[in-house]
This record gives C-alpha cells, structure tokens and sequence, in this order.
C-alpha cells in the first residue's frame, strides 16, 4: 500500500545517528540549508527560493502555450499581410500587448500570494493556554471562531487547525496549497497559484491585459479575412489562403467569451474592494438584513477601492523564503530528538501497528501539540466540519503522495505538514529562545536522523509495520 | 564543554520562564496593528507607559508603512509601467519602514527591554501576527 513508499527504518541507525549527529566532522560538511527547503506547505520554489508555486501547476504551460502561440500565429501570417494593407502600428501594438500579458501572468504565478507562516507552538501554547482559561474541559477542542468589531462590525474570525492560529480578517485557507493566504481571492488553476493580497494586482493587470490582447487580436483577424476575401475571390479562398487565421479565430473567440467576463466581475470586486471568496461565500451580501451588514472594508468610494486595491503598498512576504535555518539547531535539537524516540517506540508500537494510515493521518491533523494522541478520538469530528474545506479522504492521498515524495528524496526535506507541531512539542519549547517555526527546526538534525525521526511522527504505522 | 552546559543550562533556565503574545488589533480593519492592552504577566517587570508608548510607535510605524498616500501610489504606477523591475533596483516603501521598526526595536531592547530581562521579537519573524515578548527569569544570572 503506502508502505513501499516508505524506506524501512534500521534499528541501527537509531542509535548510531545521535551519535554521529554530535560529530562535530559531519555538523560542517552539512550545507547551511535555507527556510523554503522546510517550507511545510504544498508549493514548489524554483530559483534557490526566489519564485514560488503551487505544486498543482500542470495547467500554466497550457495557458502560456496558448498565448504564445496564438501571438506567435498572429505576428506570422496576419501581420505582414496587414502591415502592407494597414498600418505598422499593428504588431507594435500586438507586441506590447503580448509582452505586458506574459509578464503578469508569471509575475502573478511566482509571487508569494501572501502566505502566513504557520504558528510556532509556543504561540499555540499560549492560545490554548488562554482557550483553557476561559473553557472548563481541558479536553474540548479550541473553539473555532473568536468574534470581534472591524468598523462597528462583527466579524467572525475563524481557527485554522492547520496552522494553528486564528486567521485574520479576509485570510482564508487554501486546501491546494495548504496555507493560510491573506486576502484570499481564489486558487488559480491556469496561473498556478493562488491569488491573494500580494499579487491580486499582477492578477487583475494579466486578466485585463488579456482581454485586450484578445480582443485586438479578434479584430485584426477578421479585418485580415475581410480584406483578404475582397482582394481575392470569395471568404473561401481568403481562409484557404491564411488558415491560421482561423485557428486564432476559434482559439480567441472562446477566450474573448471567458476572459472579458472575468475582468468584468474583477472589475466589480476591486470597485468595492471584496475579493471572490466573499462574494461566493455571500458574506457581506445582506443576508440578515441590508444595512447591517455591509463590507466594513470598503471605503465607500470607488476610486479609493481601486487605489487601495491595485495601487496600494506592496506587502513584503511573509515567508522568508530565502532565509538561512539556524545550524546550531541542530544540536539541541538532536540532542532532544534522541530522547524522544525510545518514549515514541513502545507507544507506537502498542497502538498504531493496528489502525489504519486514514485514522493515523485523520489523528495527526487534530492532535494537539501535546504530542501525539493515540485516544484522540473525539477530535476528529471537528476535522470533517471544518478543516480546510478539505475532505480528510482528498487529505489523505494528498499528504501521503506529499510525504512520500520528501521521504522518497532521503533528503533533509520539508517534513509533511502535520509532523512538526505533533513530535517535537518538547524540543520545540527548550529551543524557544530561537523560537522559529518548529517545521524549519526539524531540517537541522543530521539526515538520518531526521529521517528516522519523521518516519516515526510521521506515519508510526507505516514506519513500524516493517519491523514486525 | 562546562561551559557550553551551563549555557544551555542557562538558556533552558531563561526558555521556561514565560512568553507573552501581544495579539493583533483587527478594530480599524486589516492594518497591521497591535492591541496596547497591558498584559498582566509584565506588572512587576516593566512600567505601563513604557510599554504603551513602544506599542503604539510600532503601530504608528506600520500604519505609515500601510498609508495609502501619493507615495505608494506613485511607486504603484511606476512599477506597473516599468514591469515591475524597478523592484529590481529600488526598495519598496513598505520595505524601508520595516527597516526602521527593526532597529526601533532593537533600540528599545537595548535601552529598555534587556536590562529588565525581557526581549521583544520582530513581529515580521512571527508573520506579523504577534509581538513576542520573552521574559527571562532573574535567577539564572545570579547563580
């Protein structure tokens, strides 16, 4: 099943890798390793971390094969022909067209949309910690809305159980990617990404310019077979003469139909600064009666929407992709990791060996930070209401192909979104002082050390069915 | 090697104390700002003004790098006529002012914060979601 995915784990490395992980030799060959290696969301990062994708991209080379090669046809059998009948302002108009198009189609698909780093469990004590306080169980799991006034307005602010963290205003969490994005807009299948807070503005510019690139290019083929059908005898021999004309008829006469519809409802949107999500989901749309509840984001000016929305400030990511991870982590971190493992063993042994990898990976996604909870149970419940608009059957293939990919690369990768908060709760706190995102801390240890580590957190079934 | 124990000793010591979030303030909208409530946890170790006034700098500091004034607007126009590859070469507006507030904080922790035993963190290492302020137990230095 998944468990060939996995590497069988060698009681030897166990004891041997603490070891060679205080080996002062090895901690400098380990290259210093940079924070998008440990992102725990569902994205690819090209460029040593300049760019950033979502891993579900298969549809942008189709809509950039599209544009270019419908430009490419356009320049190639309609422009001469129009050059010498019109004007030469045609390609130079086409040109920049195709030019202002493609670049914001890869400025929106490789910007940051505005991803939120996920919370550090310190951040999750202290919420749980306050949730506590205020509840009366200790067992009910965090209450998933906080409600509070953004302009005389009650807003319901949500809990991610993903990321740990009350999301804030107009942040949504995307189930493709798996991140909290701020001003979610919607995921874009053809750009590749989502659009979020940080490149709406590339999105809105690539949707318009198409538009126009569409339109232009419409209206010059058909001023191409119009005159070429009066030159000569009849449409018919007009087509025969420039059949390419007629695959860039079809291809832009699809799109023109698309594409101007969703700059028109973008329009829309940016004009009272809503985003898409919102307007599905009807948020502001009077539901318990028209004055209350309005947009309390909105200015109540359209040209104000507009600047706030397109010309507004450029919010810096959030990520730090770039970033390096401490390499004195290691150290303590390993130190700890390896006092983790025996209290691991005999506990995973005992439980997970009998329970199915949905039941594990189901538990994972609601075990609190405490660690992992093997009598968990009633914490699943709120998975299937609310996490993420995701199923936990899409979950689960999702995360395994993920994890199995990272594990498969035997490399001191990105662990699987759900471990880190769950294994490392302990070393986590003694490593406050750094107190950085616990998912990047687990890239430190040495390799096969990690690699046992995240096998075991991870899928403790499939990590120990092998062993027996 | 005593020496790296006793500080990790110390670190382990200073760690378990306690961490205060100071949450964000959504009441004027999305802008990134902080709630100036004085948590209780710093009654005895720093004085109510003191803190006020470095929360509501900070706030003031990113309601200027969020205003939406002439500047940005400009900033706007120019990047989307140049493709965006002024960024290239220029900072963004948004880029310097989290600069300040770097050092602004850095500043308060050296003056202020540090001989308190408390330490304020970036909110931008955090998401600018919370200010982190660690507070460091006294007896781990006089031992």
């Amino acid at each position: 099943m998944k468990n060939c995915e996995y590497q069988q784990i060698d009681p030897r490395a166990l004891s041997v890798s603490p070891l060679s992980a205080q080996n002062p030799a090895e901690k400098k060959v380990q290259r210093p390793r940079r924070k998008w290696e440990a992102f725990p969301g569902k994205n690819r990062f090209f460029c040593d971390g300049r760019l950033i994708l979502a891993r579900q991209n298969g549809i942008l080379p189709l809509t950039l094969g599209l544009i270019v090669v419908t430009s490419g046809l356009f320049f190639a059998f309609d422009c001469p022909f129009l050059v010498e009948h019109l004007t030469v302002c045609i390609p130079v108009i086409g040109g920049v067209l195709f030019l202002f198009v493609v670049a914001s189609l890869l400025r929106t698909s490789f910007t940051d949309p505005g991803i939120l780093p996920r919370a550090t469990a310190d951040e999750t004590a202290d919420i749980e910690r306050q949730i506590d306080t205020s509840g009366s169980s200790t067992y009910r799991p965090p209450p998933r809305t906080k409600e509070i006034l953004i302009n005389q307005q009650v807003v319901k602010l949500k809990y991610c159980f993903t990321c740990k963290m009350f999301r804030p205003p107009r942040t949504s969490h995307c189930s493709l990617c798996d991140n909290c994005v701020e001003r979610f807009d919607h995921h874009c299948p053809w750009v590749g990404n989502c659009v979020g807070k940080r490149n709406y503005r590339y999105f809105y510019s690539f949707i318009i310019s198409l538009s126009f690139l569409t339109s232009f290019i419409f209206a010059c083929v058909i001023t191409h077979i119009t005159l070429r059908s009066q030159a000569s005898k009849g449409i018919v021999q007009a087509i025969q003469e420039s059949p390419a004309s007629v695959v860039e008829l079809v291809i832009c006469f699809f799109s023109i139909w698309s594409i101007l519809g969703l700059s028109g409802f973008h329009t829309f949107l940016v004009a009272s600064n809503l985003t898409t999500n919102e307007d599905i989901k009807g948020s502001w749309s009077g539901k318990r009666g028209a004055e209350e509840s309005g947009n309390p984001y909105t200015y109540s000016n359209i040209i104000t929407n507009c600047c706030a929305t397109l010309c507004g400030p450029m919010p810096p990511s959030l990520i730090d992709r770039r970033g390096f991870l401490p390499p004195d982590e290691a150290i303590p971190a390993a130190a700890t990791s390896e006092m983790e493992l025996p209290p691991f063993t005999p506990k995973s042994d005992a439980n997970m060996c009998t329970q199915s990898t949905k039941d594990v990976l189901e538990r994972m996604l609601h075990s609190d930070f405490h660690g992992l909870c093997p009598s968990g149970n009633p914490k699943t419940s709120p998975l299937v209401q609310e996490v993420s608009s995701s199923a936990p059957a899409t979950a689960e293939p999702s995360l395994s192909s993920g994890c199995s990919r990272q594990l498969a690369r035997q490399a001191v990768v990105g662990p699987c979104p759900l471990l880190p908060p769950v294994a490392f709760s302990k070393s986590d706190r003694r490593d406050s002082l750094h107190s950085i995102n616990p998912a990047f801390r687990l890239a430190s240890p040495s390799p096969t050390l990690s690699h046992s580590a995240l096998v075991l957190g991870d899928g403790p079934d499939i990590g120990f069915i092998p062993q027996h | 090697m005593a020496e790296t124990h006793s500080l990790q000793d110390m670190r382990q010591q200073a760690a378990v104390a306690a961490k205060v979030f100071i949450q964000r303030d959504y009441s004027n909208g999305t802008m990134c700002q902080f709630q100036t409530k004085f948590p209780s946890e710093l009654e005895t170790k720093i004085d109510k003004q003191q803190f006020e006034e470095t929360i509501r700098t900070l706030n003031n500091l990113y309601a200027e790098a969020e205003k939406l004034g002439s500047q940005s607007f400009i900033e706007g126009c120019l990047a989307c006529l140049t493709a965006y590859t002024v960024f290239l070469c220029m900072e963004t507006h948004y880029e310097k002012v989290l600069k300040k507030i770097a050092k602004y904080i850095q500043e308060q922790n050296d003056k202020i914060y540090a001989p308190r035993g408390l330490l304020l963190t970036d909110p931008i290492e955090r998401g600018l979601r919370v200010i982190e302020i660690t507070i460091y137990e006294d007896r781990s230095f006089s031992r």
